[in-house]
Formats: structure tokens, sequence, C-alpha cells
């Protein structure tokens, strides 16, 4: 059995008919063939499938993509503007954030979503805001900084 | 040495605008044409004999392509052991051979762990494949299992491998047992403790993933894997495993997401996908959940020691005894036998003058998942050892730790310190990195604050480590002699094109330590091009003639210096071109900031680019010099490099609930000559947060009745979150290794390696007000912490 569902991902429209069982991460990953969302752990505790969806950073593994039928979503792919990388992009890069990459999109989403509530955090508020998202390459540091320096930069703009 | 502004600078990571912009390439974004999917059906038992398997129900469901087990891959061999140990190979030390038991990529007559892979089964979509693989029934008939390090070789336990005896893989020794035995006689204080270092999981971010395609047109068969070190994955599948010719197989390792060791290793994934496309006759992908990563990816560590220090009245090491009992696991994993034995035993010498030093490792199998290197590997469990030791003999005289390791430092050198377990040291200057961390961290103001702390009912403590480790793998001769199957040299080929720009390719492989910005810097600097022009090439064997890969932190000191060696070969052959255009004799050529030079005739120079030209345009041209400007090199190291540093670390114990708080972590680092500053220091914040991940938070645990790995998810296993960690203050001395031209020791390991023991350190300090010495294991979990010290106030 099938089920429609539509869409909106990073500005474009999307239609399908897919298993009810699909998880949304292997819709964007598989279906869409956006693969900057990625898979890193099958209990929702890694973070490295993280995106935003309806202005929320969500789990993509957390959920069907029947219940994204709808649904607005921005995964890393759309984040850049016009070729223009996004503060928090900028920050990543600046500030070595990541190491082998895995776990950035997650992260970099996550961050927006601090950011918003946060804009100007303390290391522990991003350091709280971060628990869903696991990193094994930096040891977390350059990831502080990153975010501090995209808020420094959000905040000049 | 490059004198470049590129060349020691911070450089931002030319890699990451695509993994910021979600356009990194990892195996599981590989899509080919036709592509099916595999699922593998796994043991659930520990140890289980399989009576038969029924795979009909799998082969009728829609969607299944096809189902394979053990009995179907005639013709494929057991997954290779790198590493013997042998008496009659005259590999010193060995006091019992190794014995290597069978490790069939889908096994038919048993099931050894949980998650032992039996059969698989390949399907149109993903979906299709986990259902079939439901539908896959084995007869399972239980048997008894053994999980536990100590008990493996107790009598009456269950074997694995009904050819090992007592589960002994392996005996084997290191240093002199009898001088060793004297010291211990002739020493003032002896302190002897127990140290378990954990089962740890290596849990790098990307599952590991595999993708294979056969094409019948050319018989090749190409293989994309999560690995750190394609050439070795190709050499082994297929000369050893699959049969089949090496120049018709091509290993693609693109994008990885981290690797941490564990995907160093073949595994029986990786084996049966490569197999089965060419049965199926389709491209087939598999990709590891985080469950099934927990329960195959080689684990770390797992060690159980009876350790011994000696000392005089006045703090001079006299003696070290240390005999260890290492998990194996199920099976020999690729490099197993070389961590519990030449990874560890060689460095117990640590950075001290020690007096006698022996040491014996029993390797055991047990019915749990393989153990191999893991990020460190065998350095971290003999650093843990020895500086934890050290703390316990300075407890035992009632001396300052500081004051205790500044007494038994080996004094500055270089060139060669010969320890007492084998290797010889590169370079050195133990204390200078000490003093520098103890000034940094300010010491005696924090003994004062401690002291404070205490009277209100705070418990403080520092932890120091002085450590050391051997990197830079490795010298080809001295691991062969030690029973290594492989050299372990590195290649790099500098292709200079027509227009002066620069293809580099190496062998080793980057997985997140940033091959394309280092190596770009190191050729910039040195052909004084920018780096846009340069452009670094690495994970694929269709590219890269052969290489070694990533591991022990080679791919700087290693692979960096094979670059070295073929851009030091461009040079000279651009030298006889330019001194045929300009009318010079070669000798009288000097060649910087990217211009070929006459000595001492100012305005009588060739730009690079005009040299890369007329070397594949030799119209006017040196007679008998052969066209082109390529050049290939291959370094094999003299002998390993030894970073060393010292940490320090100040944690807080809440006495009502034993959690422990990290106040603030120093670390002093001396890795020699630095490419990238930005990156060194990255790599060791990362290194020191998996060690203190271990300290007090890791640790695999298997049910001893059932086998069941117990901890086996991330909802189980407590990976090291962002809210639990501190900033890193991270800091360097420079001592260059003479062993190789960039003076370069290696970093990717040093975090893990120091920080563990700090931290294990500074807690047994905050609790030494209570009479705690030592704490026998890790992790140092709030449930241990509060355990031991009610265990203190009770007097025990």
């Amino acid at each position: 059995m099938k089920l429609p569902v539509k869409m909106t991902i990073n500005g474009q429209s999307q239609s399908h008919e897919v298993e009810p069982r699909l998880l949304l991460v292997h819709y964007i990953r598989e279906v869409i063939g956006l693969t900057g969302t990625h898979v890193g752990c099958d209990t929702s505790q890694c973070g490295a499938c993280t995106i935003e969806m309806n202005g929320q950073a969500v789990k993509a593994c957390n959920l069907f993509a029947v219940q994204a039928d709808g649904a607005t979503i921005m995964t890393i792919e759309g984040l850049a503007k016009d070729g223009e990388l996004h503060p928090i992009q900028q920050g990543f890069w600046e500030k070595h954030g990541l190491q082998c990459g895995f776990c950035t999109p997650g992260m970099i989403l996550a961050a927006k979503q601090l950011l918003e509530r946060y804009p100007k955090p303390t290391e522990q508020q991003i350091r709280h805001q971060l628990e869903g998202n696991l990193c094994r390459c930096t040891g977390y540091h350059n990831i502080v900084k990153a975010i501090e320096w995209a808020a420094e930069h959000m905040a000049a703009k | 040495m490059a004198t470049a502004s590129v060349y020691g600078q911070p450089i931002k990571r030319r890699e990451d605008p695509r993994f910021i912009t979600g356009r990194g390439r990892y195996v599981d974004d590989i899509k080919l044409t036709g592509m099916t999917y595999a699922a593998f059906v796994r043991s659930p038992h520990a140890h289980a004999r399989i009576r038969g398997i029924d795979s009909a129900g799998a082969k009728a469901h829609p969607g299944v392509v096809a189902v394979f087990t053990g009995k179907d891959m005639t013709g494929v061999n057991s997954l290779p052991c790198g590493w013997d140990l042998r008496k009659d190979k005259n590999i010193p030390g060995v006091v019992q051979d190794l014995i290597m038991p069978p490790h069939m990529p889908l096994s038919s007559d048993a099931a050894r762990h949980v998650g032992d892979p039996v059969a698989v089964v390949i399907a149109d979509s993903q979906a299709a494949a986990l259902d079939g693989a439901e539908k896959v029934v084995v007869d399972w008939e239980p048997l008894p299992a053994v999980t536990g390090t100590e008990r493996a070789s107790q009598p009456g336990q269950a074997l694995v491998h009904a050819s090992v005896p007592g589960n002994a893989a392996f005996k084997w020794e290191i240093g002199d047992r009898a001088a060793a035995d004297a010291a211990f006689k002739s020493a003032a204080v002896v302190s002897k403790k127990r140290i378990v270092n954990q089962r740890l999981v290596a849990n790098a971010m990307e599952p590991r993933a595999c993708a294979a395609r056969f094409d019948e047109a050319t018989g090749e068969l190409t293989l994309w894997v999560t690995s750190q070190n394609p050439h070795v994955h190709r050499l082994l599948m297929a000369a050893f495993v699959l049969g089949i010719p090496e120049h018709k197989m091509r290993v693609i390792a693109p994008d990885v997401g981290g690797g941490f060791g564990s995907k160093i290793f073949v595994y029986n994934e990786e084996v049966v996908i490569a197999w089965a496309a060419h049965q199926v006759k389709r491209p087939v992908r598999w990709t590891a959940t985080r469950r099934e990563a927990y329960l195959t990816d080689a684990q770390g560590r797992d060690h159980v020691t009876d350790a011994e220090i000696a000392l005089s009245r006045d703090g001079k090491i006299l003696g070290l005894r240390v005999k260890t009992t290492a998990n194996l696991g199920a099976y020999l994993s690729t490099f197993a036998p070389a961590v519990p034995t030449f990874l560890y035993g060689t460095l117990l010498n640590g950075v001290y003058t020690i007096g006698a030093i022996h040491c014996e490792v029993t390797g055991v199998f047990t019915n749990t998942t393989p153990v191999d290197a893991y990020r460190g590997a065998g350095r971290p469990e003999a650093a843990y050892v020895v500086e934890r030791m050290v703390e316990a003999g300075a407890a035992a005289l009632k001396m300052d730790v500081a004051d205790l390791r500044r007494r038994n430092f080996i004094p500055k050198f270089s060139g060669a310190f010969q320890t007492l377990v084998a290797v010889s040291y590169d370079s050195g200057d133990y204390g200078a990195a000490f003093d520098k961390l103890l000034q940094i961290f300010d010491y005696r103001k924090f003994r004062a604050e401690q002291a404070e702390a205490r009277k209100h009912g705070r418990l403080l403590g520092v932890g120091f480590s002085a450590y050391i480790e051997a990197c830079s793998i490795a010298p080809s001769k001295v691991v062969g002699a030690l029973g290594a199957g492989a050299g372990l040299y590195e290649s790099g080929v500098v292709r200079v094109h027509p227009t002066g720009k620069v293809s580099v390719f190496t062998g080793s492989h980057s997985h997140g330590q940033g091959h394309e910005t280092t190596f770009a810097q190191l050729v910039a600097g040195e052909l004084g091009i920018a780096m846009d022009d340069v452009d670094i090439i690495h994970g694929d064997t269709g590219a890269v003639a052969f290489g070694m890969g990533t591991y022990g932190s080679r791919s700087a000191s290693v692979g960096g210096t094979a670059i070295l060696m073929s851009l030091n070969k461009v040079k000279e052959k651009g030298k006889k071109i330019a001194a045929h255009l300009l009318e010079a004799a070669p000798a009288d050529i000097e060649f910087t900031g990217g211009q070929f030079s006459v000595k001492g005739v100012p305005g009588k120079s060739i730009g690079f680019a005009q040299v890369a030209l007329t070397a594949y345009v030799p119209h006017n041209y040196p007679e008998g010099l052969e066209p082109g400007l390529d050049e290939t090199s291959f370094y094999d190291p003299s002998n390993f490099c030894f970073p060393f540093g010292a940490h320090a670390c100040v944690v807080e114990v809440e006495p009502e609930t034993g959690r422990v708080t990290i106040l603030r972590y120093v670390a002093v680092d001396d890795v020699g000559n630095v490419i990238n500053p930005m990156i060194v220091d990255g790599m060791v914040h990362g290194g020191i947060a998996q060690g203190v991940g271990q300290a007090l938070w890791e640790g695999a645990r298997y049910d001893e009745e059932s086998g069941q790995l117990v901890t086996g998810s991330m909802m189980d296993y407590a990976m090291p979150k962002a809210d639990q960690l501190p900033l890193y203050e991270t800091a360097r001395t420079v001592t260059p290794t003479p062993v190789n031209p960039l003076g370069i020791k290696g970093a990717g390991e040093t975090g893990t390696i120091a920080s563990t023991p700090a931290v294990v350190n500074a807690v047994v300090d905050a609790l030494s007000g209570m009479g705690v010495d030592h704490i026998e294991a890790m992790p140092l979990s709030p449930e241990r912490v509060w355990k031991t010290i009610q265990a203190a106030k009770a007097g025990r």
C-alpha cells in the first residue's frame, strides 16, 4: 500500500506515493536525492538527520514521510541563499567546527534554531541546546566557537 | 623546509564548503543504476551452533533478488589477520604462538558473538531486504558463552573456538623479568594495583557502509567502502579473501565520516557485498544501522591488568611489573594481535627513567565483538598504566605527583633514547612540556584553592598525565620483524601539469583529518605556488598507485614525507630544465618563491609554470632528459616518531551523588613541527573528548549470562555530549623529530592517550582526602564514584 505525500523542500514542491513506513529522512535522501541529511543512529540520539520543518528543527528519522504531508521543509542544501553561505555555515568554516563533516548538516540546522531562541547565547546555552546532536571529531570546542561566531555576525547584520 | 607563508598557518579547510552545504559524498549517498540493497541475518546468540538455515520464505518474498549463506560462498577464504606472533618466525617475546582460527565472512558452523552474520538477503529495495531477512529461519542450538576478560581463561569456561585451549589466543612478554624482580626486592616502596581498561566502541558518526559493482564487460569489481586505507582493503580482499586479480579490483573510499581505527579493518559485510555483486550481476549497497555498528565494528581496549611499581625512598622509579589479559573478542580482527603487544608493551617506559620493566600479556578469545585498534590502540592502555601507577607510587611515598614525575623524567635528548622495552625514542624534552603545563596551569595556586575548598566540603582534584606515544607508523623492517604482514611506508605522487598546476596523489586517506588542506599547504609552500593551484587526490585505488592509508598518526609524517620527496625530485628536474633555458649550470640554479634563478645573477630567472610547460613542450630542452614533470616516491621511515606532552585536568566531585564535573582542562603537546595549527588543535580537542569519554562515561558492557551487548545503542552507550565537556586550553612545545625531514611527529592520537589518565588521576586526587588512592575500573560514573566514597567513609 502506498500513500500520496506532498511537501515543499528547499522551495520546490514535491509529490510522491510512498510506503507509510518510509521514514522522512529516507524519503529526503533516497526519493528526493538530497543526501546532505545524514543517518547516524537508529534511536534519535545523534541528530545527524536534523532538518527544519515548518520552522522547527526536527530529527527526520523520527517522522514518517507521510507525517510531513503538507509541510515546508528546509535541508542543509537549502540554507545558503544565492551562493552566499548562511552565517552559521560560515562560522563552522571560520572556526573549524567540523572535521569529518558527517554530523555537520544536523549541527548547523540545530544551531539555527538555537540562535533563533537565543540570539546572544552563552556557552552553556549553546552546549545545552546541542544535547541532541553528537559529534565524535571535534570534542565540541570549535562547534561552540563556530556558533558564537555566527551569533556575533548575525547580530551585526 | 618550506618558508612560504601558507606553511604553518591556521588556514581554513578547503574541504569544508562541500560539507557545510550538504554536498559531501559518503558511501551511503552513492546510487548506482540497477542497485540492490542488502540486509544481514545475524546471530541473536552470543554462541550457538547452526543446525540449518531455511531461506525459502525469504527467497519467495516480493522484491528479494537472492539469499546467500556461508555454504554458498565456495572459494571465498577467511578474513585475514595481518599480524602474526610465532616463535618459528623469530618474533620477539612470543611465549605461546598465536592461534588463528578461521573467520568466515558468513559463518556456517556456529555463531560466536551476538551480531555474527550468517546470511545475507539482497533485494530491489532496502525495505524488501529487511523484510526478507526476517523470513530467513535459522535453526540455532544455543551454546554456553563466555564474555568476561578475566573469566575467559579460567577453567571450565566455554571455548569460543574448539582449536583454542583455554581461549588463550597467544601469550607474549617484553622486558627483563629477572631485572624487574631484582628491582622490586631492592625497593623501599611497592604499590600494586588492579587496572581495568574497559571496552570501548569507536562510534564514528558515519556508520560503516559499502557498495559494489561488477562490470561484466571489463571484469572489474569496484567497491566503495568506508575505509581508512583503500589500498589495504583491495590487497587483502583481492589476494587473500576473494582470490581475484588485484588489478581487476578498484576500491574507493570517498568522504568517510570518521574512523578512529574502526574503518581500518576488512569486515565480513564488505567481503559479502563485493562477492554478491558478482553473483547477482547488479550493484549492491549495504549501510550499517547504528545497532549493527555496535555489534560489528571492531571495538577497542578491554584489558585487565595487574601492575606494580617499585620506588626508592627518594622517589626514583626502580621497576614496573605489568601482567595484562587482553580481550580479543570472538575472532582475530585485521591487526588485533599487534594492539595489546607491540603497540602496548613497547610504551611502558613512558617518559621516565625506569630501572627495570617486565610485562606479560595473554590475549583471550571471548564471545564478544572482535577488538582491534581504536584511536591510540595499545598506547592509551600503556599510558594509563604508567600514569596511574606513577600517581599510585606518589601516594604510597606521600610525595607530590608533580615532584615525583620531575625526579624521573628522561633528560632532554635528540637522536636516540633506548628504552627497556625495545623501542628507541627519537627526540624529547619531557620536562619542558611538563614545566610549561605547570606554568600555564598555575599548580601552586590550585593546591591552595583545593585546600580551601576542602574546608567547605568541596572535593576538587587535579590529575596529570605526562604521556608518550609511538606514531608515524611505521618502519617496515621493524614491524616486519615484529610480525606485521605488510610494509608500512607511504606513497606520494606529484604530477605537475603543463600549466604549472599540480595534482598530488597520496596513499593516506582523510576522514576528517584535513589532508586536502594540510598537504596543499605543504606543496604550495615548497613550490611557491597558490594553494588553489594544488589538488590533493586520495581514497581511490584507481587514481592512486599504492598506499597504506591513515592510522597511527602517520599521514603528515609518513605520507607528507613521501610527497616532500616527490617535490624535491620535481625541483631537481625543474632545475635542469631551468638551467638549460637560462644557459647556466644546473648546480648554479636555486629555486625559491616559485622562481628558478641563477645564483648571484639578479634578474636571470624563470617561473615554475614556464618550466612545467617546457617539460611537456620540450622543443628547447636538455639533451637526454625525459619529458614530463611527474614524480613518484615511497617513504619508509627509519623509526617511529614519539610525540609527547603533559595534560592537566581539574575536576569537582559532588560528594552526595558522585557526579564528576570537569572544571578545567589544559593540554601541552609536542607533536614536532606543525603544518596547520588550527587542524592540530582540532584533533587534540577531539582526542581529549574521546579520552574523557572513556574516563567518565563510555563503556561497552556484555551481560555475563546471555552474552548480549547491553550498551548496544546510542541510548545505552554514553557518548560524550556538548554540555558535559569544557573548553580545552591547548599549548605546544616543539621538538622536531630527526626521523623525517619535515620534523613532524604526529598529532592524531595524543589527546586520547593523554586525557584518560589525567581525568582519572584528578578524581582520585579529589577523593584523596578520604584515603582513596585508586579506582580500579572506568568509567567513573556517578554510581562508581559514589560507591568509592561510601567505601572510603566505611573505611574499606
